[in-house]
């Protein structure tokens, strides 16, 4: 009966979870993420550098006594990196039992998109960085860019493997 | 049944109480040995067996159950009729592979294998020496002996009568075996020394065939006369026939062939006879018999993290920066209390993960004795210190260089008995085990007495080997020895069953590494060796020096911290690719900045500004250079987020008292990275 009842819930609460998204920008575009992952959101941290870590990868943080680590969704997008300021946010997320923390310029809003207002990302490899994007939210006016969190962990090690092979 | 109920929760129980029983009987085993003979432990013996027998019946490994079954007949035969003449050493042999067997038996169902190994020439071994024991009434059925034990008689002497009943069921009634199980089942409430036909009631169709043909015969001793009797049995479901026989049973049991080694073994019994000798005995035994609570070691160590930071939280609260000048009387009292609690909590967690180093020493017992029989040499194995308390993992990691250890004692180290003779001393060898503590660390001791290393033998072989690193004739004797410890070194010319191949002395010298411990050697030729290891207590709190690095501060453990020195710039040697050396009282030490291995900003770039730190791990140093000191302290060890994987040079983080982190260097990596 209670494991029905926690099914029950389970259910709702994923419910109440689908389709909600955590926005935030960097520079000029906003990126959404699935709210599901999302642990918390905290102020910029001391950071400590941890030698041999990918650029983008900026080193570890005490979260209450969990060490995390943090990585720069800026750089991790080959973009400009921006000195940290009261604006800079780490989104904690949470993807099989692993945490790390997002840093984003800012974090605006958790914003409902419907199935029907996602889009598929445009195929062509023109468009920059699609293959973290997995698809486009309409919000009224704007245009969010959805991430796939998975992808941001894992994708990294092919990734470093090429670099090598290219040096 | 197995199949229809999930006996998971209950295996994993059965696999914890055997590992226990048979660990407590090799104890008393090898105790008993020691003593010559097992007599006084007989009932502790078959007490054991008998919960073994029983738990392993009901969780169907009956391989299990079947070996432990003969072993309680003989035990029960030497309980009961005390023979006078008993080759304890024979049995001692029996007992230790029917432990071996069981112990690996239960190692294969903890790992979920299902090859079950048949036990039948343990058994074989076990009847053998049971009959052997009852030459005088041989032909006797071994397997009529007692069934079980804990029947309500007391007094086997009063006993009035002993009945053959046979008992067959009607035609249609299926399942005869279930039957004839529940049959005696209750008849044990009324008789004790119950033996019956077919021997075995099993749940097949043979034993079911069998008894609807022939019927079930059971003999039993029983106080009730017959008419009572009879009509006990004839309570019986589906009974269709009932034959019962009395045969009075004289006061003498050897004239009863049927019931002379079908006594009642009684717990009480023993209990009271055991009252009677030495306390040494009872003492083994409740040595074994603390108690104790298992708890899963995730928990501990989620409780440990807890407390960890509960620690530093105590500290961030206590030491905030907003409470600086104020005068806060009342304040400081209350963190004063906190902190002694805290402290205390602390204590008390670490001290729960430790563990008493015996169970580990006393798995020696067992080397040393298979090897000296082996090999023929007679050894005093000697163990002193063994309730020095070591944390969980450290013993984890000792317990294979302790093996190597022993074996090579045992095999290098002593001589042969002629050897000893010869060289004026005492036949028998004497290796002793040793622990102690010291400080924060424990130290574990080996001693043998036998011949010693040959300096000149190893200098040779590591010159051979091409692992001699300075010449023989820098080197102190203890670094001679510790090149024993090097991968790919070994004297013994030929490889024998226990050591001898090489490996080995390099597993000790690198299980010792893991859990930041080290090993020491010294030897006097002629008259032994000692191998002294020191390991830390616990491998979660370490004592490090912290160091600033620019912005950075990283921990470098204080086991591998030699000296701390400042240094002019003109002392410094390069070499044309730039590598900087130092000479330190004769010795050349590289230089590593610890600013460019790790690629941060340094806070000064000239080495006169900052500090040199002459770390050594393996028998190799280096200069590592560092801003400044910030101090010595515990620092409780956390390993790094599992998504940043293995970084050369780091060993794990700690959280320092303002909640910063701070890396862990492993000195041993960074020299290797070096390379």
């Amino acid at each position: 009966m209670a494991s029905i009842l926690e099914d029950n819930l389970q259910i709702e609460n994923e419910d109440t979870q689908k389709g909600r998204f955590l926005t935030f920008t960097l520079g000029k575009e906003d990126y959404g993420i699935e709210i599901k992952y999302v642990t918390e959101i905290i102020g910029i941290q001391p950071i400590t550098q941890v030698p041999e870590l990918p650029d983008y990868l900026k080193g570890i943080i005490n979260l209450r006594g969990k060490i995390i680590p943090v990585m720069d969704v800026r750089l991790r997008f080959k973009k400009e990196p921006l000195d940290y300021t009261d604006r800079t946010c780490i989104i904690v997320i949470d993807i099989n039992e692993t945490s790390i923390g997002l840093i984003v310029d800012t974090v605006s809003e958790v914003a409902s998109i419907d199935d029907e207002d996602i889009m598929p990302p445009p195929n062509s490899k023109t468009g920059f960085n699609n293959k973290y994007v997995k698809g486009i939210g309409k919000l009224g006016n704007e245009v969010k860019l959805l991430l796939d969190c998975g992808k941001i962990l894992s994708e990294d090690e092919t990734e470093l493997l090429g670099s090598m092979v290219q040096v | 049944m197995s199949d229809y109920i999930n006996t998971e929760p209950m295996q994993e129980i059965f696999v914890f109480e055997t590992s226990q029983l048979i660990e407590q009987l090799e104890q008393i085993i090898l105790y008993s040995e020691k003593k010559n003979g097992l007599e006084s432990q007989i009932n502790e013996i078959f007490r054991i067996m008998h919960t073994i027998k029983g738990s392993s019946a009901m969780m169907c490994f009956n391989n299990i159950s079947l070996l432990a079954h003969s072993v309680e007949d003989v035990f029960f035969h030497l309980r009961e009729n005390k023979p006078p003449q008993v080759d304890y050493m024979y049995l001692t042999d029996i007992m230790l592979k029917v432990i071996d067997f069981i112990g690996s038996e239960v190692v294969k169902i903890k790992n979920k294998e299902e090859s079950y190994k048949d036990p039948s020439n343990i058994i074989h071994l076990l009847t053998n020496f049971l009959s052997d024991l009852k030459t005088s009434r041989t032909g006797e059925e071994i397997n009529r002996s007692a069934h079980e034990a804990g029947e309500p008689d007391n007094n086997p002497g009063i006993h009035n009568y002993a009945y053959k009943a046979v008992i067959t069921f009607e035609e249609d009634c299926e399942m005869e075996s279930m039957r004839a199980f529940a049959v005696i089942h209750t008849l044990q409430q009324v008789a004790y020394g119950i033996s019956h036909l077919p021997e075995e009631i099993l749940d097949k169709d043979s034993c079911n065939k069998e008894i609807r043909a022939k019927g079930l015969t059971v003999r039993f001793c029983c106080r009730l006369p017959e008419s009572e009797v009879r009509q006990f049995l004839e309570e019986t479901m589906f009974l269709r026939e009932l034959t019962i026989e009395c045969e009075p049973v004289h006061a003498d049991r050897e004239s009863s062939e049927e019931t002379e080694i079908c006594l009642p073994g009684m717990e009480e019994d023993s209990t009271g006879k055991n009252s009677g000798e030495p306390a040494e005995a009872d003492k083994l035994v409740n040595l074994s018999k603390q108690n104790f609570i298992s708890v899963n070691i995730q928990k501990m160590n989620k409780l440990m993290d807890v407390v960890g930071e509960l620690v530093i939280s105590e500290s961030m609260v206590t030491q905030n920066p907003e409470l600086k000048g104020l005068e806060l009387e009342g304040f400081k009292k209350a963190a004063r209390h906190l902190k002694k609690i805290t402290g205390e909590l602390q204590d008390i967690v670490m001290s729960m993960r430790m563990v008493p180093l015996s169970t580990t020493f006393q798995k020696m017992n067992r080397i040393v004795r298979d090897m000296s029989k082996k090999l023929e040499k007679d050894i005093v194995f000697e163990i002193t210190g063994e309730e020095t308390e070591v944390d969980k993992n450290i013993i984890e990691h000792i317990s294979d260089p302790l093996i190597h250890l022993i074996r090579n004692a045992i095999d290098h180290g002593i001589e042969t008995r002629e050897e000893r003779i010869l060289a004026g001393k005492g036949e028998i060898g004497k290796i002793t085990l040793e622990a102690k503590n010291s400080g924060g660390d424990v130290w574990i001791i080996l001693k043998d007495d036998g011949r010693g290393l040959d300096k000149e033998g190893i200098i040779r072989k590591a010159i051979e080997n091409n692992i001699l690193q300075r010449p023989a004739s820098d080197m102190t004797d203890k670094e001679i020895y510790s090149i024993i410890l090097l991968p790919g070194f070994s004297t013994k010319e030929e490889v024998t069953e226990f050591s001898g191949r090489g490996v080995g002395m390099d597993v000790v010298q690198k299980n010792i590494d893991k859990v930041g411990g080290t090993v020491q050697i010294d030897s006097n030729p002629g008259t032994g060796t000692t191998f002294s290891i020191k390991i830390p207590l616990t491998l979660a709190i370490m004592d490090g020096m912290t160091v600033r690095v620019g912005p950075a501060t990283y921990t470098i453990p204080t086991v591998s911290i030699r000296e701390s020195l400042k240094i002019r710039q003109n002392d410094v040697i390069c070499d044309p690719d730039k590598n900087e050396m130092i000479m330190i009282r004769g010795q050349c030490y590289p230089i590593l900045r610890l600013h460019r291995i790790f690629n941060v900003k340094a806070g000064t770039g000239k080495l006169e500004e900052g500090i040199l730190i002459l770390v050594e791990s393996e028998n190799e140093s280096v200069c590592v250079f560092v801003d400044s000191l910030i101090g010595e302290q515990q620092v409780v060890v956390k390993a790094l987020p599992q998504y940043i994987k293995q970084v050369q040079g780091i060993s794990g983080c700690t959280l320092l008292g303002d909640g910063s982190i701070s890396l862990i260097i492993d000195i041993a990596s960074l020299i290797n990275s070096k390379r």
